[in-house]
C-alpha cells in the first residue's frame, strides 16, 4: 500500500529530478512528511515567488524541467508572478500545489483558491487530481508536457486527501506519454524548407533574426554553422544572447528597443529575414509596419500559433529550430557572398558602435565590460529588470548559451536572486553572478535567507542607482523629468546581507571595480557588491515606444 | 469579418469549457454563439462556437485553440458545403383570442411547433438557420416575446467528410 504523497516522490525521482524548491503548508503535510527522509534535495525558500524562480533558473541553466512545490491558497498564488514569467519564455517548470480536501472544494475553505483557474492563462496545461492512483500519470504527463514542444510550465494541484490516499498496488507506467490532443511537429515541411532555400539563394542582403527558441532546443552550434556556411550576419533578440558568441564577426549583438544601431539598419535594410525561434515582441519590432520593410521573411518556430501573429510571412516552417537549421544547412552547400551587404554593416558598425561616456565616473557600463572580462565563458549571469538588464545584455560579452539567464517576456522584478539559486543548483561548478537593480532587488532580497542558509555561492552586483531606474528614464525622456515616484532612499545593501551572514563590499570609484569584482569571485559562498553608480545614466540607444526600429534616440545621429 | 463556424472536438474533462471560453476572452475574439455535449467517440465532447473576425483572427484563435492539450481538433466549417441548425424556444404573449389564431399561423409558415400553451402565453419551438429564427422571432415581437432562448448553432459537413480526431 502507497500514499499518493509517496507516490508523488517516487515519480519524481523517475523523472530524474534531484532538487526542489518549496514552502511548506497544511495541505501539503503528506507530501512534506515523505521527502524528509527522500534522497530528493528541497531547497526552503523564504517567499513561494522565489521557488517558482528558482525552479524556472535551473531549467534554464540546465535545460532540464525545474520542480517547485507550495502549499494551498497564499502559497499557490505566491507562485503565480513565477508560473507567468516561466510560461511567457517558454520554460519547462512542474509546479506543484496542495489543495484542500475534495471533500472541501469549492466551499472556500480555509486557504482554499482556485489555483487551477487562477494558472489557466499562463501555465501550458494543468491539472486538479482527484485520486491518489492518478499521480503517477499525471506526473509522466506533466514532465512530458512541460519538456517537449514548445515548453512551458505545468501545475498540478493535489488536494490533501489525495496525498494521504492509497493505492493496493502501484498503477502502471507508461512506456512513453501519448496524448491525443498534443503532438508537437519537429520535423519541418519539405516544401516550405525548399522554398526557403530558394528564397535564400536569391538573397542580396539576407540577415538572420535568432532568439529563445535557438537556445531551448539547443540549436546553437546549428545556427552559428549555417550563419558561417552562408556568411549571413546575426542579430539576436534579449533571449536569444549566448546563441552567437558574442565577439563572433557575423553577430551583430541585440536588436530593438536597446538594441545596438547596427542591428536595427541591418533589420529595416535587409531584403531577406530568416526569424528562428524567435516571436516578433514589440519590444523587438518597434512598430510593426516598419519592421524589415523591405524584406522577405522566412519564419521557423515549433509553435505553428506564432507563424503570422504579429508580422505576415513569406515562408513558415513549423517544426525544432535545430532539426531545420540542420536540414538547410545539407542544403545549402553553396556559400554566400553578399560583400556589398557586410561592406555595409561594416560602416554602420564603424560609426554608430555601443558606447558610453567612461569619464572615470563610476558606470555601470564599464562595470559590466570588467567583470565580462573577467569571467570564464561558461559561468552564468543571471539579471534583474531594468536599465541593470539592459546594460548587462549590450556590454556582456555571452560566449555560450544558457549563460545569460533573465525574464524577458514578463519583465518580471525581483526575478534574478532567486533565479540564481536554481541556477547554482543546475551548474554548481559555475560562478553565478546576479545583476541587479536596487529596486528589484527588493522584490525578492528575503531570499538572502536560502542563500545563506545553504552557502549558495552566488554573487551579487547591485547597481545602485537609487532610482527604479528604467521607469525614470522613461520619465526623463517621455515625461518632461517629472520622476513621479521613482526615487528610492539609499539603502546599505551591505549591512543587508551583513545581517544574513553574507559578505560584501560597497564600491564607490571607477578604480576600485576591478579589485570588487574579484574579490567577489574569489571569496568562497554568496558575496554582495552595492555599486553606487551614476544616479542619472540611461540606457541608450532606445527606440521610443512606438517609433521605428531606425528612429532611435541616443545614437550618433541624434 | 465574417461569422465563422468552428467545431471543436475535445476532451470530455472537468475545465475543458473553460479553457475554451478563457482562451476566447484573454485574446480578445467574441464568442456569438456555442453549443456543446457528448459525441459518437467515447470520452470526447463537440463544441461548436460561431465567431466573428477576419481570416487572420480566426487562424490565430484555431492555433491557438490547437495549443491547448485537452483540444483534440479544430475544424472551420465556414468555407465547405455543410448544414447548421440552431433551435429556438420563444414564449409569446397569446391572451386575446385573435393574436393566438395568428400565432399559430405564423408558427405553420415557419413549421415551428407549439410545444406548450397556457392561459395567456405560447411557447414556439424552431428549429432552423440563424437568419430563419431571426425572421420567427421578428414576426413575433408585435405580440410581445416574453422570454427566447437559443442553443446556438451546430454544425457539420456534408458528405462523408467529418470532423474526427487525429490532428
Ligand atoms: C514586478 C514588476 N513591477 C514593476 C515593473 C516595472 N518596472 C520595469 S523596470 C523598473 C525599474 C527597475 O528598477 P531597478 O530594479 O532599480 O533597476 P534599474 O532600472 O535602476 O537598473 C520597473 C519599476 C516590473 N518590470 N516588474
Amino acid at each position: 500500500m502507497k500514499t499518493g504523497a509517496k507516490l508523488l516522490i517516487e515519480g519524481l525521482q523517475r523523472e530524474g529530478v534531484e532538487t526542489i524548491f518549496g514552502y511548506p503548508g497544511g495541505v501539503v503535510l503528506p507530501i512534506y512528511d515523505e521527502l524528509y527522509d527522500s534522497p530528493l534535495r528541497h531547497i526552503l525558500v523564504r517567499h513561494e515567488q522565489a521557488a517558482a524562480h528558482a525552479a524556472d533558473g535551473y531549467a534554464r541553466a540546465s535545460g532540464r524541467v525545474g520542480v517547485c512545490l507550495a502549499t494551498s491558497g497564499p502559497g499557490a498564488c505566491n507562485l503565480v508572478t513565477g508560473i507567468a514569467t516561466a510560461y511567457m519564455d517558454s520554460i519547462p517548470i512542474v509546479a506543484i500545489t496542495g489543495q484542500v480536501p475534495t471533500s472541501l472544494l469549492g466551499n472556500d475553505a480555509f486557504q482554499e483558491s482556485d489555483i487551477t483557474g487562477i494558472t489557466m492563462p499562463v501555465t501550458k496545461h494543468n491539472y486538479l487530481v482527484k485520486k491518489a492512483y492518478d499521480i503517477p500519470r499525471i506526473l509522466q504527463e506533466a514532465f512530458y508536457i512541460a519538456g517537449t514542444g514548445r515548453p512551458g510550465p505545468v501545475l498540478i494541484d493535489i488536494p490533501k486527501d489525495v496525498s494521504t490516499g492509497t493505492v493496493e498496488t502501484d498503477p502502471p507506467r507508461v512506456e512513453t506519454v501519448s496524448l491525443r490532443g498534443y503532438q508537437p511537429t519537429y520535423k519541418g515541411h519539405q516544401r516550405q524548407i525548399d522554398r526557403a532555400v530558394e528564397l535564400l539563394t536569391l538573397a542580396e542582403r539576407p540577415l538572420l533574426y535568432a532568439g529563445g527558441g535557438v537556445i531551448l532546443s539547443n540549436a546553437s552550434e546549428e545556427l552559428v554553422r549555417f550563419a558561417e556556411q552562408m556568411m549571413i550576419p546575426i542579430t539576436t533578440t534579449l533571449m536569444g544572447l549566448g546563441a552567437v558568441p558574442g565577439d563572433h564577426p557575423l553577430n551583430l549583438g541585440m536588436l530593438g528597443m536597446h538594441g545596438t544601431e547596427y542591428a536595427n539598419y541591418a533589420v529595416t535594410e535587409c531584403d531577406l529575414l530568416i526569424a528562428v525561434g524567435v516571436r516578433f515582441d514589440d519590444r523587438v519590432t518597434g512598430k510593426i509596419d516598419t519592421f524589415a520593410p523591405h524584406a522577405k521573411i522566412i519564419h521557423i518556430d515549433i509553435d505553428p500559433a506564432e507563424i503570422g501573429k504579429n508580422k505576415k510571412v513569406d515562408v513558415p516552417i513549423v517544426g525544432d529550430v535545430r532539426n531545420i537549421l540542420g536540414e538547410l544547412v545539407q542544403k545549402l552547400q553553396k556559400m554566400g557572398h553578399y560583400q556589398t551587404w557586410h561592406e555595409k554593416i561594416k560602416g554602420w558598425k564603424k560609426k554608430h558602435p555601443l558606447r558610453y561616456k567612461d569619464d572615470g565616473k563610476l558606470r555601470p557600463q564599464y562595470i559590466i565590460q570588467q567583470l565580462s572580462a573577467l569571467l570564464e565563458e561558461d559561468d552564468i549571469i543571471v539579471s534583474e529588470v531594468g536599465q541593470n538588464q539592459m546594460w548587462t545584455a549590450q556590454y556582456y560579452c555571452f560566449r555560450k548559451p544558457r549563460t545569460w539567464i533573465t525574464s524577458g517576456g514578463l519583465g518580471t522584478m525581483g526575478y534574478g536572486l532567486p533565479a540564481s539559486m536554481g541556477v547554482h543548483y543546475a551548474r554548481p561548478d559555475k560562478t553565478v553572478f546576479d545583476i541587479a537593480g536596487d529596486g528589484s532587488i527588493q522584490m525578492n532580497i528575503q531570499e538572502l535567507g536560502t542563500i545563506a542558509q545553504y552557502k549558495i555561492p552566488v554573487k551579487i552586483a547591485i547597481l545602485n542607482n537609487q532610482y527604479l531606474g528604467m521607469v525614470r528614464q522613461w520619465q526623463e525622456l517621455f515625461y518632461d523629468r517629472r520622476y513621479s515616484f521613482t526615487e528610492l532612499p539609499a539603502v546599505d545593501f551591505v549591512k543587508i546581507a551583513q545581517a544574513y551572514g553574507i559578505d560584501g563590499i560597497r564600491v564607490e570609484s571607477r578604480d576600485e571595480v576591478q579589485s570588487a569584482l574579484k574579490t567577489a569571485i574569489n571569496t568562497p559562498g554568496p558575496f554582495m557588491l552595492d555599486f553606487r553608480i551614476e544616479r542619472e545614466e540611461n540606457v541608450y540607444p532606445i527606440v521610443p515606444p512606438g517609433a521605428a526600429n531606425n528612429e532611435m534616440i541616443g545614437g550618433n545621429n541624434s | 469579418m465574417k461569422p465563422h463556424t468552428l467545431s471543436i472536438l475535445v476532451e470530455n474533462r472537468a475545465g475543458v469549457l473553460s479553457r475554451v471560453t478563457g482562451l476566447f476572452s484573454r485574446r480578445g475574439f467574441n464568442i456569438e454563439s456555442l453549443a456543446v455535449g457528448t459525441c459518437e467517440e467515447p470520452g470526447m465532447s463537440r463544441i461548436t462556437i460561431v465567431c466573428i473576425g477576419d481570416d487572420a483572427q480566426i487562424e490565430q484563435v484555431m492555433k491557438q485553440l490547437n495549443k491547448l492539450i485537452d483540444i483534440i481538433k479544430v475544424s472551420d466549417l465556414t468555407d465547405n458545403e455543410r448544414v447548421e441548425r440552431e433551435l429556438a424556444m420563444i414564449k409569446v404573449n397569446a391572451d386575446s383570442g385573435t393574436s393566438r389564431s395568428e400565432i399559430m399561423q405564423i408558427a405553420q409558415i415557419f413549421r415551428a411547433q407549439i410545444i406548450d400553451m397556457g392561459t395567456k402565453t405560447l411557447v414556439l419551438q424552431i428549429t432552423g438557420n440563424t437568419e430563419k429564427i431571426d425572421a420567427l422571432e421578428t414576426l413575433l415581437r408585435q405580440y410581445g416575446v416574453k422570454e427566447l432562448v437559443r442553443t446556438g448553432k451546430i454544425g457539420m459537413l456534408r458528405g462523408s467528410k467529418t470532423v474526427k480526431s487525429g490532428k
